[in-house]
């Protein structure tokens, strides 16, 4: 058994955003006057210190910034700790016979590793991000905006801004509040062919509210 | 090893083809029908469960484990061959109704010409215009033999669209390229989204012929000559990849297995993975197969079908030593389809909104309905744009060329911006067939039993290059005409890619044929050396024509099943 890990988050530190817990509600946090508000959610892969570094660079990729929120107030760390500790982080979609021999790029990714196995490797190189000012977090991940690890952890990212929150991310809805995407809805047969050139944005549902009931997903499956 | 009470019929697949079949042969005779399935049975509310884009469109929950079992690959001859590890060009469904649960519904006739490719170049271009290295021929049967066969099949499914050609007069709205049609589409087009207007517009003014994508995405409620009945498309943008949550879209689990409901002599079986096809003295005598408890189990039958999708059915005769005249595996092909054009608006697209094959489409460039005298490639394809229902995790990100980053503030600001304002065009065209696009058995992979995985060389050549050039700077007039303000153009075929999702059009491998030395079936879809055996599907195409493949797989099908019953039941021989 793994140590437990937690992800301590002050609310000063996120200024007053949602977070999600793992009872699956979003939970506004509000730094009170005078007083620290702190939450402590319990990590399935990452250490602490790894998940306040995969956040750091989460947050440099999709930023909280005057376009709007970002992967800190959606949660995208929760979602890719989820990921990794569940079947597609521990290579269960994929054809892991051997042997492992390198190809070209057209034949796809043939290494041996696990994306958790890639992850605890990649973050060997920006161990410690998360203590750094902005701008050398940036340079930091430049210099490995190129390496398989990198197009990972962007591709989880926007993963993680917009799954349906279910899976961790998009806490509040917030990914998809962003883009106008209403989430699953049964019907638009009366408005398909309106609405041409406005936008019609209709209030995000997530899949459970669509239910009234919650569906389990694929990271807590055996 | 278990060995089972024999069955008149045993069917390989419980897909669109396997259950087809066995409705025909369960409705119509009294013989008894096996349907041996892989996966497991889906229920309809696990569909709407599944309107999840993680767990369904990322992960891709309702497609072959390929943990278990996958194919390898290699560009050529002597390149070496990897396992493709993770599903990229293309997604076989698992479980009952196989990929015709997940699929978009785009339900094209093929155009007459197609059906006889090798005849009809060599008598308008000469032999010289064939690309080298082809391994072009024939269908071995002819558009209007195969017409009423389309009907039923467009009647069984409910296909909403518009017809172009009734009894060869040309109907302006419809698709004027196609073969003449005996009857109208059952069901009227569907709505046509914002994005497919703009399209349908643009392409009309540019004197081209746009017209409604042929749908099984039902337009209305519909009732088939069966009696099902399905409810109409509601728009909400989760078809590809998903199952229908109100079985508005065809699928085997909505249109075909409601009839074999209460058939006494019809039984499906879950589970069963089958591992070889058994033969003796020119008869096959059954299948065997591992069943979901883990025990080998030989199920004896009188007459044997594989309709287990285009790979499989290949791999299950190669494994079975079935390959009489060495052309098993030969006309390997895939449905070239690329985004011909990425084009960026001003106003918002509402794109979340859609259906599989709610969409326009133009066929001025297909097949050889234009003169492809003064050009560098033979055949061609539709361009279209349809709006299945965009959805972000698979589509955020994506800006034109003058956008430089790829995270940070700024993308982030301008993906935000970009999101619902980007448009594809797409084509689809048709791919050749040539000698070195071809499967055999790995030497080196395995499945989890044991069995060597199928082995795909493929490769594009320079009349599928050329031909998408070609395409691409059409689709790029049409995004400008259609008011877009940046367009990208496709960068250009090059290999082939096995990561990027094509399509599942994957074709060839036990290919029909009018004569026993050039093809593995005849045009009745029979094995030319052993009579009681069918290879039913899209294996069975020596080409793979623009339009998506499975309406012309069910009409092939149906064709097939009335000459059993017809003829082959009494009187069990070479029906061709």
């Amino acid at each position: 058994m793994r140590r437990r890990h937690f992800l301590t988050l002050s609310a000063t530190s996120l200024g007053g955003v949602l977070v999600y817990t793992l009872a699956r509600k979003p939970i506004r946090v509000h730094a009170q006057d005078g007083q620290q508000t702190t939450l402590k959610l319990p990590l399935r892969f990452f250490t602490e210190a790894q998940a306040l570094t995969v956040a750091a660079a989460a947050a440099q990729i999709f930023p909280s910034d005057d376009s709007g929120p970002g992967a800190n107030e959606a949660g995208v760390v929760i979602y890719i700790d989820r990921q990794l500790a569940g079947p597609y982080g521990q290579d269960r979609f994929r054809y892991t016979s051997p042997p492992f021999a390198p190809g070209v790029p057209e034949q796809g990714y043939q290494g041996s590793e696990s994306p958790a196995q890639l992850y605890r490797e990649g973050l060997k190189q920006i161990r410690g991000l998360h203590l750094l000012g902005p701008s050398e977090q940036q340079a930091t991940l430049t210099r490995i905006e190129h390496t398989p690890f990198f197009s990972l952890l962007r591709t989880h990212t926007i993963e993680g801004m917009f799954c349906d929150p279910m899976h961790g991310g998009n806490a509040g809805l917030i990914g998809w509040q962003l883009i106008g995407f209403p989430g699953p809805r049964m019907s638009y047969a009366g408005e398909i062919d309106k609405y041409y050139g406005r936008e019609f944005r209709p209030e995000p549902l997530s899949l459970a509210q669509v239910l009234g009931r919650n569906a389990k997903p694929g990271e807590d499956a055996k | 090893m278990k060995r089972l009470p024999e069955v008149d019929v045993v069917i390989v697949g419980g897909g669109w083809n396997g259950l087809l079949m066995a409705k025909e042969l369960a409705t119509r005779t009294s013989l008894s029908i096996l349907v041996l399935e892989r996966g497991g049975s889906h229920k309809p509310s696990e569909y709407v469960e599944g309107m999840d884009e993680l767990d369904y469109g990322i992960r891709l929950k309702m497609m072959q484990d390929i943990s278990e079992e996958t194919v390898t690959f290699r560009h050529g001859p002597r390149d070496r061959s990897l396992p493709v590890r993770q599903y990229g060009s293309f997604l076989p469904g698992s479980g009952v109704g196989g990929s015709g649960e997940h699929w978009s519904g785009i339900s094209y006739r093929y155009t007459p010409d197609a059906f006889e490719l090798h005849s009809r170049t060599v008598e308008k271009y000469g032999a010289n215009r064939l690309p080298e290295g082809h391994s072009i021929q024939d269908w071995g049967i002819s558009y209007s033999e195969l017409e009423p066969y389309y009907t039923r099949a467009e009647k069984m499914m409910g296909i909403s669209g518009k017809a172009g050609n009734l009894h060869g007069k040309p109907v302006q709205g419809g698709n004027v390229f196609e073969g003449p049609r005996s009857e109208e589409y059952p069901t009227p087009p569907m709505k046509v989204p914002y994005l497919a207007a703009l399209f349908r517009d643009a392409t009309e003014r540019l004197g081209y012929h746009p017209f409604p994508l042929p749908a099984a995405t039902t337009s209305r409620a519909y009732k088939n000559p069966d009696g099902v009945s399905r409810a109409g498309c509601s728009y909400c943008g989760y078809c590809e990849r998903f199952g229908c949550m109100i079985g508005a879209k065809a699928q085997p689990t909505n249109t075909v297995l409601p009839v074999l409901a209460h058939s006494r002599n019809f039984e499906l079986r879950t589970g069963c993975r089958v591992r070889r096809t058994l033969r003796d003295a020119g008869h096959a005598r059954g299948v065997t197969y591992v069943n979901a408890q883990g025990e080998e189990v030989v199920q004896p039958a009188g007459i044997v079908m594989l309709a287990s999708w285009t790979l499989n059915n290949t791999r299950l005769l190669l494994l079975s030593g079935i390959d009489d005249a060495g052309k098993v595996g030969r006309n390997l092909t895939h449905h070239i389809s690329i985004p011909a054009a990425m084009a960026f608006f001003e106003k918002p697209l509402n794109r979340f909104m859609g259906a599989g094959a709610a969409g326009i489409a133009i066929n001025d460039f297909d097949a050889d309905v234009f003169d492809h005298g003064k050009l560098d490639f033979i055949r061609g394809g539709s361009l279209y744009t349809v709006c299945y229902g965009f959805r972000p995790m698979a589509n955020f990100g994506v800006t034109p060329a003058s956008v430089k980053s790829t995270w940070g503030s700024e993308w982030k600001k301008a993906s935000l911006h970009y999101y619902d304002r980007t448009g594809r065009i797409s084509f689809y065209g048709e791919h050749l067939a040539y000698r070195d696009n071809y499967m055999d058995l790995d030497p080196t992979y395995k499945d989890r039993h044991g069995d060597p995985l199928l082995r795909l060389t493929l490769d594009w050549r320079d009349n599928e290059r050329r031909m998408a050039a070609f395409m691409s700077r059409k689709a790029e007039q049409i995004a400008k005409e259609m008011g877009a303000t940046e367009v990208t153009p496709f960068p250009g075929l090059k290999r082939y890619d096995a990561t990027r999702y094509q399509s599942t059009h994957i074709q060839g491998g036990a290919i029909m044929g009018a004569k026993e030395g050039n093809s593995v079936v005849n045009n009745y879809l029979q094995h030319w050396q052993t009579p009681n055996l069918f290879v039913l599907g899209a294996s069975a195409f020596p080409q793979n024509p623009s339009g998506n493949p499975t309406l012309t797989a069910l009409a092939l099908t149906y064709r097939t099943a009335d000459a059993i019953i017809d003829r082959f039941i009494r009187n069990p021989g070479p029906l061709a």
